[in-house]
């Protein structure tokens, strides 16, 4: 699988839905930028094509469960929660005021369509096995999807939760990793090494796909392959460009996050963003 | 009292199908029938209690009330961020049983004892933390907690303690029982302690003392009234807890106190010095060892009185 992929073009929405994270970075004047931007297409086409959810009625019983591990990179899901309404995509302007709906990391009960408040590494998949088996319980055959990223899952509680998952053969349980090979401090096989990280899930009893997490395709066709699967939980290791989309953001650990952003800051990134067209 | 506890869930999961019981790596045969009667709602994951206290408050989000029962030492420590954001942050109704709480584990030294674990769980938003006296009064207590709100801490004493509530008082979480009322000394207390100080109150009123006993079985969220109306008449107050004196009962006392005006009175806490209790032993024997005896109770309220 190539390690760094970064196609030079993207379709319309993928700028669209780029451009909407930028409007919310200009409304915080910060945010997690490469972790947001390296998201878009798997969050895309979760929202597009894969997940059941009324936006409107965002608790409906048999909707799917959509837990964003990877608190940090909640620009991408908020961009995507304002596009299917949500919420008013107005609240991206606020993102981080003192009385604003979205903050730096998703919260429960705050904001419509978010179902675990993360941001604290680690918790996600634990919250999503035990959400997987109340359907389990219930006899409900809801999909729980839960997004981790690659720094996340150092963490040891992810794996006590992979363990758990394969255990118990949560079928209904998908796992996407956001693997843009870059955690806060630099290069993951420098802080981290998580290779052999197909081996190491596959071992946890997951189905693992590997999938290029910017081609639209390629994530339709590897999630819907995983309805297949009737006997183990399933993995996407999702090769992704940190900060894909925005040039100068592209694989540089500089650009994780940044807290005090200026207007030439976000001219730079809309115009990168306006080069891909 | 664990037995009572855990047999209460089972009778808990019988009539109410939300009711779920989740294990780390417990003893052999712990809740078989549950485990063969209501096999789907019984869960054994192993020594993993982040993950069990995360997967806990997924099963109550989605409407379910898991019982996760472990050792307390794990069950506070351990997995500490998750009873924060998991239970606090998410308001999930999950019931945590830990075993041991306090000098329990003795024999097993300072790894197993949980003697800061109602200081940790006080700082939680939302957390209830609850240790009861005796067996009898956990099962009055294990009938209210399927349709109480938020997460629950639940301190178990040692078992075959003896029984010293009274089932003439009803039993209510949040609201503290008041033994026994006096005019000289107010002793407060938790947990399994309240033997001890039923008995120091006994033993102080043959010396003409006379104690008001205020059993604070729910430290959070706290029960200030009670606790007041105890202490308005008396000229001094002692704390009783298997616990480290640091933000366990004592201190949640003495910031009310102040706070409302009694800061006149005299005031002292029993419990566990700021120190790795030395020794093994039985739990009773380190208790002794640690001042928390009913010798030492009547020894202190002598000597403050004088």
């Amino acid at each position: 699988m190539q390690e760094n992929i970064s196609n030079s073009n993207m379709d319309e929405r993928s700028i669209y839905l780029r451009s909407l994270v930028i409007r919310a970075l200009k409304g915080g004047q910060r945010g997690h930028i490469g972790s947001s931007m390296s998201l878009i297409e798997v969050l895309r086409v979760l929202y597009d094509d894969f997940l059941k959810y009324d936006s409107q009625n965002p608790n409906w019983e048999e909707r799917d469960r959509f837990i964003l591990s990877k608190g940090h990179g909640c620009l991408a899901l908020y961009a995507l929660l304002a596009d299917k309404n949500f919420f008013d995509a107005k609240e991206l302007d606020f993102f981080c005021h003192n009385e604003g709906m979205l903050g730096g990391h998703p919260e429960r009960g705050k904001i419509p369509g978010v179902e675990a408040s993360t941001g604290a590494l680690g918790h996600g998949l634990s919250i999503g096995v035990g959400i997987s088996l109340a359907a389990k319980i219930k006899k409900k055959d809801y999909k729980t999807i839960v997004v981790v990223g690659d720094g996340e899952i150092n963490e040891g509680s992810v794996w006590e939760a992979a363990m758990c998952a394969g255990n118990h053969n949560l079928k209904d349980l998908i796992v996407l990793i956001d693997y843009n090979k870059i955690q806060s401090y630099g290069f993951t096989k420098e802080v981290a090494d998580l290779e052999p990280l197909k081996d190491k899930w596959e071992s946890f009893g997951f189905r693992v796909f590997e999938v290029d997490g910017h081609d639209i395709d390629d994530l339709k066709t590897t999630l819907q392959e995983t309805r297949n699967i009737k006997d183990k939980p399933s993995i996407l290791i999702c090769h992704t460009v940190k900060g894909k989309g925005i040039d100068f953001a592209e694989n540089n650990p500089n650009w994780h996050h940044k807290s005090s952003l200026k207007e030439e800051d976000f001219e730079k990134m809309t115009n990168s963003l306006n080069l891909r067209k | 009292m664990r037995p009572t506890s855990l047999n209460c869930v089972y009778d808990l999961a019988l009539k109410d199908e939300r009711v779920v019981f989740i294990g780390s790596d417990l003893g052999p045969g712990v809740l078989d029938d549950f485990k063969h009667n209501i096999p789907d709602r019984f869960f054994m994951e192993g020594v993993a209690e982040q993950h069990i206290v995360g997967m806990a408050a997924g099963l109550a989000l989605e409407g379910f009330i898991p019982y996760v029962n472990t050792i307390a030492t794990f069950l506070t420590r351990r997995c500490f961020e998750q009873n924060v954001i998991d239970l606090g942050l998410h308001k999930a109704n999950v019931r945590l049983i830990s075993n041991g709480g306090g000098t329990v584990y003795a024999p097993l030294g300072p790894t197993h004892l949980a003697i800061e674990d109602i200081a940790i769980m006080r700082t939680i938003p939302n957390m209830t933390i609850v240790s009861p006296a005796d067996a009898d009064e956990m099962k009055r207590f294990m009938m209210q907690t399927v349709d109480y709100e938020g997460p629950i801490y639940i301190r178990l004493g040692k078992g075959y303690d003896p029984i010293v509530s009274r089932d003439d008082i009803p039993f209510k979480i949040g609201k503290a029982i008041s033994m026994k009322e006096g005019t000289d000394v107010a002793l407060v207390t938790t947990g399994i302690s309240l033997a001890l100080v039923l008995e120091a109150a006994e033993s102080l009123e043959k010396k003409g003392i006379s104690c008001s006993v205020l059993h604070m079985h729910t430290i959070k969220p706290f029960d200030k009234e009670s606790l007041l109306n105890s202490c308005e008449k008396v000229s001094a107050i002692l704390t009783v807890e298997e616990h480290t004196i640091i933000g366990g009962l004592g201190s949640a006392c003495a910031e009310v106190l102040l706070e409302e005006g009694m800061g006149n009175k005299k005031f002292k806490r029993i419990g566990i010095n700021d120190v790795f209790p030395s020794g093994y032993g039985s739990q009773k024997e380190m208790m002794i060892r640690n001042g928390i005896s009913v010798e030492n109770i009547v020894k202190t309220i002598e000597k403050i009185l004088q």
